[in-house]
């Protein structure tokens, strides 16, 4: 990947003596498009805001570029931020609220001008004041930019929600920062066109060619857009990789649990290459553990075989079945643990069915804190999906001192 | 039943104390003392009227301003604090309209007096001996003739103790509505603000204050109203010296020169002028978040 642009080392974050953020060391590459996925509370929001300016950690630094910012307040930072509830300014119109940034006057410092590169090299102290014809076509263009050409003079309570988010996007984006912050933007907007704005997004960051560092609790949404994908719960970070890795090779339970379905179940690794469930060895594709250490194995829905009973590997009893479209999920009862098993095939509620599994569908991962906690199915229901979407909460991020000076 | 029908005790109310008065008044201003039609009341309003509106306004307006350059930093300070001190704050500014009104003007009177507690104090401190030194020293030195017999400042009476007492007593209404408007900003606007770059001095003027404006025009109107018609501060603190149309208007109809029909043509002069004087005030807010007015 490209070069680092900021860093948190060893940062921590305490409010009123409860931890949100433990020790993190994270660092975040140029022009990459990052997100810091975790439920609510898991201290994503508090990373974000603390790359913004608007929360100083209790302990720990930050870096920007390879310069400690830990007390560089906000508008001296070359991050903007999209805001979760777009916070869009109620007195301006579009126009105006996209200008905003442009309008005030900024100190042009060592040449990492924050205003344009070509004009206004090495003033050194010296505030910048735009034109008023190069504000204009910095708006018209990023106006374009978001689809939003036309837009201008409307007030922005008249805008729709996907409207209003692209107006926050434009507002951010004109002052043409190094980074992007974007907390939980689509939050607030229907599935279909968060959908259509994932899109938009990476389009954006492709053609803009910053840093986006975006947060959310939706996997879905994390592994659809993101290059790094960072893992967070508790205030610690879970696991930092790509999509594919973050999804294919969890680091625990609880990555595994987070991301996609899983069913997660107790084995012994006898040898390398050789994992043990439910009493039974398995050829599988992991190795390097203890001998007959213990693990956590996990195995996708999606890459279980139903078979005749008789070529099957393990036998269980089917105990619901849910019809998806493009495929059917059904719980199937093993041994007392019951396992989620994605399938085209019609399988009754009742019947038993033998299961056959590759060396290549299991995972095996180390015991941690979270062994035991996730990926057992026995109260899967069949809204249990819907839930996490329709559901949107807020994460709690504390207050600060806003006013100041 | 309909819900509208809930409104109705109220609107008796209005038609009876409030649309009744306002045609009563209407009616007086138009008529003389044996029931003819005339315009006589207002034409009669000659000069000495006129300096009595264009003082009403001025110190109501200088009252106003003062209220409000008070008013706002407090406002603004007030909803910055924790929430448990805003309610302590905000009950310590309420906490003197819940006396009587007549009182606080009183005691403000036994401050200001020539004898006053203020002037006493002055004396106690020893400050008049030092200015009649002072003046006499000048006065030996340059041969001037300034006065070293000083006793006491005169206060009371003047058009500053009417503006005192104006500041003193409407300071809530401004402060309130403009601490209610500030609390209510969202703080991500300001976060936004700062995000874009503005610093906090910019925050304020750009966001802040524009969003404040519609409590900036309720607390001026809620000042500047009662102040122009007050009669009991100009009577009180200014004596007969500074008369009011409130006190004016008060003439007419108690005093002296009785004449009901003068004093309603008056109080239907100020009445038009404040709503004027209040239209265009709304016109410079933001058209949708009008003050309260009517």
């Amino acid at each position: 990947m490209s070069k680092e642009l900021i860093r948190l080392k060893d940062v921590s974050m305490t409010f009123d003596g409860e931890t949100v953020l433990d020790n993190m060391n994270i660092y975040f590459n140029d022009k990459e498009f990052l997100t810091l996925l975790g439920p609510s509370g898991c201290g994503k929001t508090t990373t974000l805001r603390i790359i913004g300016g608007f929360l100083v950690p209790t302990s720990g630094d930050v870096f920007f570029d390879g310069v400690r910012i830990n007390d560089v307040p906000p508008y001296q930072r070359q991050v903007n931020t999209v805001f979760q509830k777009y916070a869009l300014f109620p007195h301006l119109n579009v126009y105006d609220n996209v200008a905003f940034g442009l309008r005030i006057p900024k100190a042009a410092s060592d040449g990492e001008d924050v205003i344009d590169q070509s004009s206004s090299k090495k003033k050194k102290q010296k505030k910048v004041k735009l034109s008023k014809d190069e504000i204009d076509q910095r708006v018209r263009e990023m106006l374009e930019v978001v689809s939003l050409k036309g837009f201008e003079k409307r007030t922005v309570s008249s805008l729709s929600g996907g409207q209003q988010q692209r107006v926050a996007i434009a507002r951010a984006l004109v002052n043409r920062p190094k980074v992007l912050l974007l907390d939980e933007p689509l939050g607030a907007l229907d599935l279909r066109l968060r959908k259509d704005m994932q899109q938009e997004l990476k389009r954006i960051q492709k053609q803009m060619g910053i840093t986006f560092i975006y947060v959310t609790h939706d996997q879905e949404e994390a592994l659809a857009m993101s290059d790094t994908v960072v893992v967070m719960n508790n205030g610690k970070i879970q696991q930092i990789g790509t999509p594919e890795d973050i999804y294919n090779e969890p680091k625990n339970a609880f990555v595994a649990d987070f991301i996609g379905e899983s069913n997660i179940v107790d084995g012994i690794m006898r040898e390398d290459y050789v994992v043990e469930i439910f009493g039974r060895r398995f050829r599988c594709v992991d190795k390097g553990f203890e001998k007959d250490e213990p693990v956590d194995v996990v195995i996708r829905p999606e890459d279980v075989d139903i078979v005749d009973l008789s070529q099957g590997a393990l036998t269980g009893l089917v105990t619901s079945v849910t019809f998806k479209g493009m495929h059917y999920d059904i719980i199937v009862d093993f041994k007392g643990f019951k396992w989620l098993i994605e399938t085209t095939d019609f399988c009754p509620v009742g019947s038993r069915i033998g299961i056959k599994l590759d060396p290549d569908s299991f995972h095996v991962m180390k015991k941690s804190e979270y062994s035991g906690m996730y990926g057992d199915y026995s109260s899967y229901s069949a809204e249990y999906d819907e839930i996490g979407d329709v559901e949107y909460q807020e994460e709690e991020a504390p207050q600060e001192e806003y006013y100041e000076g | 039943m309909r819900a509208r029908s809930f409104a109705y005790p109220y609107v008796l109310w209005m038609a009876l104390f409030v649309v009744a008065p306002i045609v009563i008044i209407v009616i007086y201003a138009f008529t003389t003392a044996d029931g003819g039609f005339t315009f006589e009341n207002f034409a009669s309003m000659g000069g000495t009227y006129l300096s009595v509106f264009g003082r009403s306004f001025l110190l109501a307006i200088i009252a106003t301003a003062i209220c409000l350059l008070i008013g706002y930093p407090v406002a603004y300070s007030l909803a910055r604090e924790k929430s448990c001190l805003q309610g302590i704050i905000v009950m310590l500014i309420m906490l003197p309209m819940w006396m009587n009104f007549l009182l606080r003007t009183y005691s403000w009177m036994s401050i200001l007096e020539n004898t006053g507690l203020l002037n006493r104090f002055f004396s106690a401190i020893g400050l008049f001996d030092l200015i009649n030194a002072i003046s006499g020293f000048i006065n030996e030195t340059f041969g001037t003739n300034l006065s070293t017999d000083l006793e006491y400042f005169e206060m009371i009476n003047t058009q500053g103790a009417v503006v005192l007492g104006m500041v003193y007593n409407y300071l809530p209404f401004m402060i309130l509505p403009i601490y209610s408007v500030i609390l209510k900003i969202d703080s991500s606007y300001l976060e936004a603000a700062r995000d874009l770059g503005a610093p906090p001095r910019t925050v304020f003027r750009k966001v802040v204050f524009p969003l404040s404006l519609s409590g900036v025009l309720s607390g001026i109107t809620m000042v500047f109203v009662p102040a122009v018609s007050t009669f009991v501060i100009s009577d009180l603190l200014g004596g007969a010296k500074i008369m009011l149309l409130g006190n004016l208007i008060q003439m007419q109809f108690l005093g002296s020169t009785y004449n009901p029909h003068l004093g309603s043509a008056i109080a239907l002069i100020m009445m038009v002028v404040v709503i004027i004087c209040m239209t265009v005030m709304n016109k410079f807010g933001d058209e949708e978040e009008q003050a309260v007015m009517f």
